[in-house]
């Protein structure tokens, strides 16, 4: 895995170059394959770039889509800003956890699913609203969210 | 109910031959068309409203051979849609728009910011992207647009912690001057404009300035696309005046219980309805980014401005003082005031806190927390205490 992983941070590096403005699209590339930043990808990115760890690991955890603890495969995102709230997002962290078993800021066992709040989605006329990984999805209930929660299971 | 708001219907109209209006525009001059953006009135639509005609000027007329054009679609303030909603209906509009800046300020290459909530929109914005750059170098233009994702941090809106962000640092404001147009990303002259001020350019090519003036007020020129969400009869994305007050706004959207409206989100104002009458929508009165959220009597105030100061001590960036430890405070005050721990005139306090914030804080996030504050707190004070 480890290897792999060195190999595949080479290969970003050489796509996206090896200055200073390349480090965001190659964490963001990291996540994507392997859901959040192992320490050791920031080492081996780190390498790559010719900057410190502790640079890496200061810049990715600035930003909230850049998880540096270990997260789930499908990243659960749950509006709570304002409209969301007006419009009951709790029900739909209820369903979640209902049928999940894990509340916002825990992974399921099986390493398939993380929760967590976000903030406002830009899509508040849809609230409540959530994004699964890309993906967004408005309009939500409890029992919508959990058909769409299921369909993840078989992903 | 009387519908009184002047629509307008122009900002989603794609049936625009785009590179028959870039020849326009070759032809006119670059001078010439910089003059009538100037004289258009366009303002900036992300929320500062800075002059775009002189914005372009000033980075065209910099001696740099390297420029860059920044569309800022990075959208994060509570209640706000347009941009999403722009870039999902007329993509186009937008690249081309960046286009036109790029040949009027000389620029070669440009980038579109967006948020990594709307990577979903990342396919249609490719081949939007590929299909003007095809387009543009028939006409003998070299441009080239990029896209960079956010990842998750509302500050990064702010221009100078875009670019801190695009050139693979925390996204932290940094002090103006330098003011990116003069020293932008990679230090060279940029021009960041909102996803709507292009659109809005193209708007101002295509019709003329004269035209576009007729629209709005004076302060306020053109239309406007505005995000309605909460308690209304309808919801979503709507092309309006500026120029309208808070009564007219909620006699059309509202539903017919409306205690407060909340213009420009988060940062923004709230405005009771005692002041709807004589509010104005717009630079002369409640500027907004086009953010409009409605409130109904049945919604505690308290839980909204809790709502809103637990979203800025999270997107706070830590930075500096005044806003690290301000939001945390504010928060922190006006739970202990609810839960009685605190004096109802510690509210007193806690305003002269979101003051001094206003003035300490090194950028527009903490130096606007207190627009939201101090306006709920001066209107509707019994709420937040008992
Ligand atoms: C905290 C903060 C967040 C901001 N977010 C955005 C944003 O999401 N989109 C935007 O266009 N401008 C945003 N701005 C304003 C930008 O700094 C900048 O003024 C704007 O992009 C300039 O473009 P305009 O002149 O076309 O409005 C934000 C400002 C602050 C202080
Ligand atoms: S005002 Fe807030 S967001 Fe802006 S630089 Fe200071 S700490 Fe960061
Ligand atoms: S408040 Fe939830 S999407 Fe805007």
């Amino acid at each position: 895995m480890i290897s792999n992983a060195e190999e595949f941070i080479a290969q970003l590096a050489d796509k996206h170059g090896r200055k200073r403005e390349s480090l965001l699209p190659i964490l963001q590339d990291v996540v994507d394959q392997y859901y959040y930043l192992d320490e050791s990808y920031m080492v081996n990115i780190a390498r790559e770039l010719d900057i410190s760890t502790a640079d890496v690991y200061g810049t990715a955890s600035f930003y909230s889509f850049l998880g540096i603890n270990e997260q789930g495969k499908h990243v659960i995102r749950v509006c709570q800003t304002i409209v969301c709230d007006m419009k009951r997002k709790e029900d739909i962290i209820d369903a979640i956890t209902e049928l999940l078993g894990i509340r916002p800021g825990e992974t399921t066992h099986d390493g398939k699913f993380s929760l967590f709040y976000t903030n406002c989605l830009g899509s508040c006329h849809k609230g409540p609203a959530m994004l699964i990984n890309d993906e967004l999805y408005g309009d939500l209930t409890p029992e919508k969210t959990k058909d769409i929660l299921v369909s993840y299971m078989k992903r | 109910m009387a519908t009184q708001l002047k629509r307008t219907e122009l900002i989603f109209r794609e049936d625009i031959d785009y590179s028959a209006l870039m020849r326009k525009i070759m032809k006119m001059g670059k001078e010439k068309f910089i003059e009538e953006l100037i004289d258009s009135g366009l303002r900036g639509r992300g929320g500062a409203g800075f002059p775009t005609g002189l914005k372009w000027k000033i980075v065209k007329e910099y001696p740099d051979p390297i420029k860059y054009i920044i569309c800022n679609a990075d959208e994060g303030e509570p209640g706000t849609f347009k941009d999403r909603e722009i870039l999902d209906k007329a993509s186009e509009k937008v690249i081309w728009g960046m286009a036109l800046a790029s040949y009027i300020t000389g620029a070669k290459e440009g980038f579109i910011y967006i948020r990594a909530e709307y990577k979903y929109l990342k396919t249609k914005l490719r081949i939007a992207i590929d299909r003007m750059e095809h387009n543009i170098k028939s006409l003998g233009i070299n441009f080239k647009l990029d896209l960079i994702f956010g990842a998750g941090a509302y500050v990064c809106g702010e221009e100078t912690a875009l670019i801190e962000s695009m050139e693979g640092f925390r996204g932290e404001p940094t002090n103006k001057p330098p003011y990116p147009v003069n020293e932008g990303y990679l230090g060279r002259p940029t021009v960041v404009n909102n996803v709507e001020t292009f659109v809005n350019a193209m708007i101002i090519a295509d019709i003329g300035a004269e035209e576009y003036k007729k629209l709005g007020t004076k302060a306020s020129q053109g239309s406007k696309l505005f995000s309605v969400s909460g308690d209304c009869c309808k919801e979503g994305v709507f092309e309006l005046e500026m120029g309208m007050t808070v009564q007219q706004f909620v006699d059309e959207f509202g539903d017919g219980d409306t205690k407060a409206v909340q213009v420009g989100g988060a940062s923004g104002f709230c405005v009771p309805r005692k002041e709807f009458k004589n509010t104005i929508i717009g630079f002369e009165g409640v500027p907004t980014g086009g953010s409009m959220k409605v409130f109904n009597s049945s919604r505690s105030m308290y839980n909204i401005l809790e709502n809103y100061l637990i979203f800025f001590e999270e997107e706070s960036c830590g930075q500096c003082t005044p806003c690290r430890v301000g939001t945390q405070q504010l928060l922190h005050g006006i739970r202990a005031v609810k839960r009685k721990e605190k004096p109802k005139t510690y509210l007193d306090e806690l305003l002269r806190l979101a003051y001094t914030m206003k003035y300490a804080s090194k950028c527009g996030l903490g130096r606007s927390v207190g627009n939201a504050f101090t306006s709920i707190i001066e209107n509707f004070r019994e709420e937040i205490v008992y």
